[in-house]
């Protein structure tokens, strides 16, 4: 009985959520309380019961560097693993953009030494198993595989041999790359897209590695030396984290990847570059598009880092202007005014370099202007009225009451344990987290949206249809007109144009 | 590395140990699952699922935009925001004086709608007097509730809710979201009042917000835009024709009281099913659950009957001319979820769409290069009713939707005539058994599963069963099923030609720059 979820529609668009994380005691069983009726929800008994401990993963790190993670979860009969790589697209030359996303995909379709992508294709999928490979993130490449526990022998041979043996064959690269310029020419089909593709150009500088995309020629310009290159300086143990979580027993798995990994050679390690965000002039950007009837508006500047101190009182304000349906952006703009299904935001914070500060809203064309103006009242208000009190208490209730379900699997608690590791925070950073936002007072709430959030030195843009728009977007300031016309592909690269039948 | 020989061995091996796993599977579910149907006819469900202080639930309405009535396309949806909108005691300063106010603003609306759609010899000036007491009647009602904004979603999420949401489509509604388990009667009566004590408030404001998703997901989105030109045109006589979000017109014209009405009629606890997993004791959170949604008073079960979408006898194509690039889709239609064909259409959909060994992945993007993407699936645009199969595909710079209509069709002839191969069959029925697995390990996905396959099949082992019956499939059967179903009679095609656009908007031919 297969479904096709795409004809859905929800209550609230999934905005990118910025609270970092949330936790909880509590309770176990409960008796029903006496009266249904007439009753308040306050008068419900909320039972407060044992802390939980969830199931810490096993950390070992290998003399090679390797570090790995060991989580069981008996549940279902099911083993998967996940590598994280250090290296990535932030380090690949500008003349290459796109390289680790060629990478990510040709690892897996280019095959072993020994075997081709699509006989490891069948391979794997007899056994309703996965090994994947990906690319195209800032910081890492990615390899990982999901099998059933009975085939971990098998499967498991495979993800080593692809680890250590990539083969990278040509024909592969070719239908990357095709893809890849597949991407490229839909690239401005979607408003969402332009949107959140340009606001990023805005805030870190259209050239600047945590920003750029990939263009027909530097796409066209990698070659398979260059990927057996990147494979070559990077896949070394010591750059290596690798989650296993499953249905096994930690002192057979641990046997088993030492003997699989314990005398693969040290190899350099990856170095971090230094990146300098380039930050557009503040003021207005506008991209005409003359098929849509909604704006798409970003207000954007540089959001902050999870290692900043200012860390948890920006959770909790962000969580109180423009998180869920507690959140002042939410209730005014889109519950008071009618004027956005899509409406929220907040201070963003990156792992290992600043995040973006982004406030959305999409709202019809004739209330562009209106709707940011609607924005620049609400940061406005916030000197004078200040997040207030009750707003707070709800605010750290979110986030903490919810804190659970930040570890509420094996999983979960693996993959944040994974990447504390990567980006070199403490292991214990979660529950510290719940700690920091204990802490969080009204004068911090007041005081990180004093530090960063500054109207007059933010970019505001709008992929809209211009021509409908309520006033010129003009009336509120200097606009600079986006071309976002795609460069055209080198000669010889693209097919002719299409006389096809 | 073991040759294709061995491995095959493997994938007996495997199969067989599949085949227990699922077996253990349903038998421990058995033991951890309650199902108890209160006297109001209303179905709880209660999976026992003690990984982490932390439950689940899904409320499932059998009712979507299929039961829109005529001239108001939209309004499933329109009450599901609305259930968002809090009851007399959550939601407002004083119900008793909103409840009145809210009445003046329906009589004022109905007034002004009168007025607005008069056909001959309307009354401007009439009409902007009637169309400002209006708005005076909902400023008087915002005075109630306004300081009380999103009452109900701020309990639930400073209470610790996650993932709250809801959704709505042709076939049914559906509320979600997870909480920790000491609020498990907390949430029992957060949701049963949500159903017993509905308000309408802030409703013209809300369809506002809605007009707004209708632009996000389809005026302004290409891809919104072709299906729901493809779905309008696939059907004639069937509601599928409807799309969920509504049309424009219908938005702008239906009424607070038009949504209360279609509660009443369709949200009756005949038509629902709640499901809850998690950390529970059946023995203790039954009565729990129970003692709250016991209060929604029993009524009758609505009429649903439809029309039957007869059979097509024409092949239909709509092509949208578009600044944006193209895109290649195509469907047939096919029975309703009961047909006992209903898992082969899932193992035709497996074996031309899932993974790279797929043979529209294939034949499209690996041997011929003209797509980037391509796949087969079921349940457009629902699955309750007869609906469509459908094939998609993407095609890469310097090909044509033609093209790709052409290479789909090879695959399917090639079904139609030639059997699929033993290792093929094989591969879809060890995914099917897989991909259950999988799918058992968190609440909010074994919730929806449970809450929706007792909803259709009035039994949930059914999300077993149907995995069972993949089992008895054979090459024989997608044979049959594929000549059956896709003849170009049977065919709706959904073409996006790239047509243009003014320069520095991006809009330019595939790979064609400037």
């Amino acid at each position: 009985m297969k479904r096709a979820n795409f004809s859905r529609l929800g209550l609230v668009l999934v905005l990118v959520v910025f609270v970092g994380g949330r936790l909880q005691m509590w309770a176990q069983a409960q008796q029903p309380s006496a009266q249904a009726s007439q009753q308040t929800w306050q008068q419900i008994p909320i039972p407060k019961l044992p802390a939980f401990h969830p199931a810490q993963p096993k950390r070992i790190e290998l003399p090679n560097g390797m570090v790995i993670f060991l989580q069981e979860d008996h549940e279902l009969p099911i083993i998967d693993g996940t590598a994280r790589i250090r290296g990535g697209e932030r380090s690949v030359p500008a003349n290459k953009t796109g390289l680790t996303d060629i990478y990510g995909e040709v690892w897996r379709t280019g095959g072993t030494k020994t075997q081709t992508g699509d006989q490891l294709d069948d391979y794997l999928e007899q056994r309703a198993a996965k090994v994947e490979t990906g690319g195209g993130g800032d910081s890492q490449t990615t390899m990982s595989w999901s099998c059933l526990k009975e085939d971990f022998d098998d499967v498991f041979r495979v993800f080593e041999d692809l680890l250590k043996n990539p083969e990278f064959r040509a024909d592969k690269i070719e239908i990357a790359q095709k893809g890849m310029y597949d991407g490229i020419s839909r690239r401005n089909d979607e408003p969402s897209q332009i949107a959140g593709r340009e606001a990023a150009k805005l805030v870190y500088g259209a050239n600047n590695p945590y920003a750029r995309v990939a263009e027909y020629a530097t796409v066209a310009a990698i070659t398979r030396q260059d990927l057996v290159e990147w494979h070559g300086k990077y896949v070394h143990p010591n750059n290596i984290i690798l989650g296993v979580v499953g249905d096994f027993d930690s002192a057979k798995m641990e046997a088993r990847l030492r003997e699989a990994f314990a005398a693969w050679p040290k190899g350099q390690a990856a170095n971090a570059p230094e990146i300098k965000p380039e930050p557009a002039k503040p003021g207005y950007y506008q991209v005409d598009k003359t098929d849509v009837n909604q704006s798409n508006i970003q207000m954007v500047a540089l959001g902050i880092t999870r290692k900043n101190p200012d860390y948890f009182a920006t959770s909790v304000f962000n969580e109180a202007f423009g998180g869920g349906f507690s959140s002042r952006l939410f209730n005014d703009i889109r519950t008071t005014k009618g004027l956005a299904y899509g409406v929220g935001g907040g201070v963003g914070a990156g792992w290992d370099h600043p995040g973006m500060l982004r406030l959305i809203v999409g709202t019809k064309s004739k209330t562009t202007i209106e709707s940011i103006q609607a924005i620049d009242e609400e940061i406005a208000d916030l000197p004078k009225h200040p997040i207030s009190d009750e707003e707070i208490k709800r605010a750290k209730d979110a986030i903490l009451n919810s804190f659970v379900f930040r570890f509420d699997s094996p999983e979960k608690v693996l993959q944040e344990k994974m990447a504390y590791e990567f980006y070199g925070y403490p292991l214990d950073f979660l529950e510290n987290f719940q700690k920091g936002i204990e802490g969080v007072t009204k004068e911090d709430v007041a005081r990180v949206a004093a530090k960063y959030l500054h109207r007059d030195q933010m970019a505001v843009l709008v992929v809209g249809n211009v021509g409908e728009f309520d006033k010129p977007l003009s009336s509120l300031g200097t606009v600079t007109k986006l071309d976002i016309t795609i460069p055209a592909p080198p000669p010889g690269v693209m097919p002719e144009q299409g006389d096809h039948p | 590395m073991k040759s294709r020989i061995t491995s095959l061995q493997t994938v007996v091996v495997c199969f067989v140990l599949c085949a227990l796993a699922l077996g253990q599977d349903l038998a421990a579910f058995e033991k951890r699952t309650t199902v108890k149907k209160l006297d109001n006819g209303l179905t709880i469900i209660i999976c026992e699922r003690p990984e982490a202080p932390v439950f689940s639930f899904f409320t499932h309405v059998d009712v979507g935009s299929v039961q829109d009535p005529m001239g108001k396309t939209g309004l499933a949806h329109m009450f599901e925001h609305m259930a968002f909108k809090g009851t007399d005691t959550i939601g407002t300063r004083d119900y008793a004086g909103e409840k009145v106010a809210l009445a003046k603003v329906e009589d004022a609306y109905a007034a002004y709608i009168a007025e607005r759609d008069t056909p001959v010899s309307r009354d401007d000036a009439k009409l902007a007097r009637l169309e400002q007491s209006w708005k005076d009647a909902l400023a008087a009602a915002d005075k109630f509730s306004t300081p009380y904004n999103n009452e109900f979603g701020k309990i639930v999420e400073g209470e610790g809710g996650e993932d709250m949401n809801a959704f709505t489509d042709l076939d049914e509604t559906a509320y979600h979201y997870s909480f920790p388990v000491n609020r498990l009667e907390l949430w029992a009566y957060l949701e049963s009042e949500r159903f017993l004590h509905p308000v309408m408030r802030q409703f013209y404001k809300e369809r506002n917000v809605v007009i707004e998703e209708r632009r996000m997901s389809v005026d302004s989105n290409p891809q919104g835009r072709l299906l729901e030109q493809f779905t309008e045109e696939a059907f004639a006589a069937h509601p599928y024709h409807r799309p969920t979000i509504g049309w424009i017109s219908d938005l702008n014209s239906f009424s607070a009281t038009d949504a209360k009405n279609f509660f009443d009629k369709y949200y009756v606890p005949s038509n629902m099913v709640v499901a809850v997993v998690g950390d529970v004791k059946a023995s203790e959170a039954m009565p729990i659950v129970e003692k709250y949604f016991s209060r929604i008073s029993a009524r009758p079960k609505p009429d649903t009957a439809t029309t039957v979408e007869p059979p097509q006898n024409s092949e239909r194509t709509v092509v949208l001319h578009e600044q944006s690039q193209p895109i290649y889709l195509e469907g047939y239609h096919r029975p309703d979820y009961r047909s006992p064909d209903d898992q082969v259409y899932d193992a035709i959909a497996d074996l031309m769409s899932n993974g790279r060994t797929s043979r529209l992945y294939r034949a499209l993007v690996r041997d011929k290069q003209i797509a980037s993407d391509s796949a087969g699936f079921t349940g457009l645009p629902g699955n309750k009713y007869p609906h469509l199969f459908a094939f998609y595909a993407v095609p890469i710079p310097g090909h044509k939707p033609q093209e790709m209509a052409d290479a789909i069709h090879a695959e399917v002839e090639r079904l139609k005539k030639e059997d699929i191969s033993d290792e093929e069959l094989q591969m879809i029925k060890t995914r099917a058994k897989a991909n259950l697995i999988r799918s058992l390990g968190s609440n909010e996905g074994l919730a929806s599963e449970l809450g929706l396959y007792q909803a259709r099949y009035d039994d949930w082992r059914e999300l077993f069963g149907s995995v069972d019956r993949i089992e008895k499939v054979t090459k024989a059967d997608i044979r049959r099923v594929a000549n059956k179903t896709f003849t170009p009679d049977n065919r709706t095609v959904g073409i996006i030609e790239f047509s243009g656009g003014p320069p520095g908007t991006g809009a330019a031919p595939q790979g064609g720059g400037q």
